[in-house]
């Protein structure tokens, strides 16, 4: 299901607000632009790891933490753009296949960070349908709160390897700006997680 | 393998180094240079021999290592260097320990020409983005150089590469 459809679609900061509400010992990496906002509209948490560059490279560093972090639930919180830039990154994902990683991928087809112009999820990619292709077999398309509780607390079961592509509006809610200092947010991720 | 083994061998000494300096995942995108490497990387418990569609993937794996507290190392080839160049932004941004061990290609009895363009320019593009580059020519030297690029990257939150030259390598055989 392209997103171009006439499907219903989430507010993506109710959407964040389900995925990061209650996150326990949650790790979670974000990809630039919006998701950002999101997960900063949620709490400034230490323990999130903002990308504020690196397009596409959201996937890979969330599969290097959860490679190195079993004991802890790790998810990428990123946007139809950044996953695009990276679509390989979603087949090394399904080869390593860590039981501790979710990727879950707010899509409006649109780079709402340069004006909306409409992204390939827009038109023509399914991006659940790619995630399957590349392995990752417990992958949702997901469009309503009730769905996206339930993804999250699958999340916290480190059971397996998921993917959720997640309906939401193409709207621009106002900015929330976490800190932009690389240096400040990897230290204080690494102390708030017992890494050094 | 087609080659005996010997004590010396530099590609066993690499491994050495990446084992004293405690590195638990290594990124590579599979290249004939680095195969007996890869494949002692993929022999040992210890590591994660993480195989990548793209070198960039690379450079974000290792930093989500760090950030979970283990170190990375990446394998690549010479042109692989020119496919990480924005995804470098990263290391440098959040001073990252990076080090990668790439195999020159285009600069030594090369049959191909088409990999002259970017190993002639991998040194330089990788110093405009303030990675340190170390190059090994002879194989007494490579696994000791790969262990001080390893350091300075682990003790100085410094991105560092070492290049191995394709004199070092061999050139490839393109006809057999």
């Amino acid at each position: 299901m392209s997103a171009g459809s006439n499907q219903p679609r989430l507010d993506r900061r109710a959407a964040i607000r389900v995925l990061l509400a209650e996150r326990g010992d949650l790790l979670v990496v974000t990809g630039l632009g919006s998701t950002t906002y999101d997960a900063a509209s949620v709490a400034d948490d230490e323990r999130n790891f903002y990308l504020w560059g690196a397009m596409g490279g959201a996937a890979m560093v969330g599969l290097g933490l959860a490679i190195a972090r079993p004991d802890r639930p790790v998810l990428v919180v990123t946007g139809d753009g950044d996953t695009l830039m990276g679509l390989g990154s979603l087949a090394t994902v399904g080869v390593q296949s860590p039981p501790n990683l979710s990727i879950a991928v707010f899509d409006n087809g649109r780079y709402a960070e340069t004006g909306m112009q409409p992204s390939h999820t827009d038109s023509a990619v399914d991006l659940v349908g790619v995630a399957r292709s590349c392995g990752i077999e417990a992958a949702f398309d997901i469009a309503d709160e009730v769905a996206l509780a339930d993804f999250t607390r699958r999340v916290q079961r480190k059971e397996k390897t998921l993917f959720a592509r997640v309906a939401i509006l193409a709207e621009e809610p106002p900015r929330v700006l976490p800190p932009r200092d690389g240096v400040l947010l990897k230290n204080r991720f690494r102390r708030a997680t017992g890494a050094e | 393998m087609a080659e005996p083994a010997t004590p010396s061998d530099w590609r066993d000494d690499i491994f050495a180094a990446l084992k004293a300096a405690d590195i638990r995942q290594v990124g590579y995108v599979p290249d004939a240079g680095h195969s007996r490497l890869i494949e002692r990387v993929q022999a040992d418990p210890q590591i994660r021999a993480v195989s990548l569609t793209t070198e960039e993937e690379g450079i974000a794996l290792a930093a989500g290592a760090w950030l979970g507290g283990q170190r990375a190392a990446l394998l690549m080839q010479s042109s692989g260097v020119g496919n990480c160049i924005n995804m470098l932004s990263l290391a440098k941004s959040c001073r990252f320990p990076l080090t990668m061990v790439v195999t020159m290609r285009g600069e030594w009895a090369e049959f191909n020409p088409w990999q002259v363009a970017m190993g002639s320019k991998t040194q330089a593009a990788l110093e405009l983005m303030d990675v340190l580059v170390y190059r090994v020519e002879d194989a007494a030297s490579a696994g000791e150089t790969v262990a001080a690029a390893l350091d300075i990257a682990f003790n100085g939150s410094l991105a560092t590469a070492v290049l191995l030259s394709q004199r070092l390598i061999g050139a490839k055989r393109w006809v057999k």
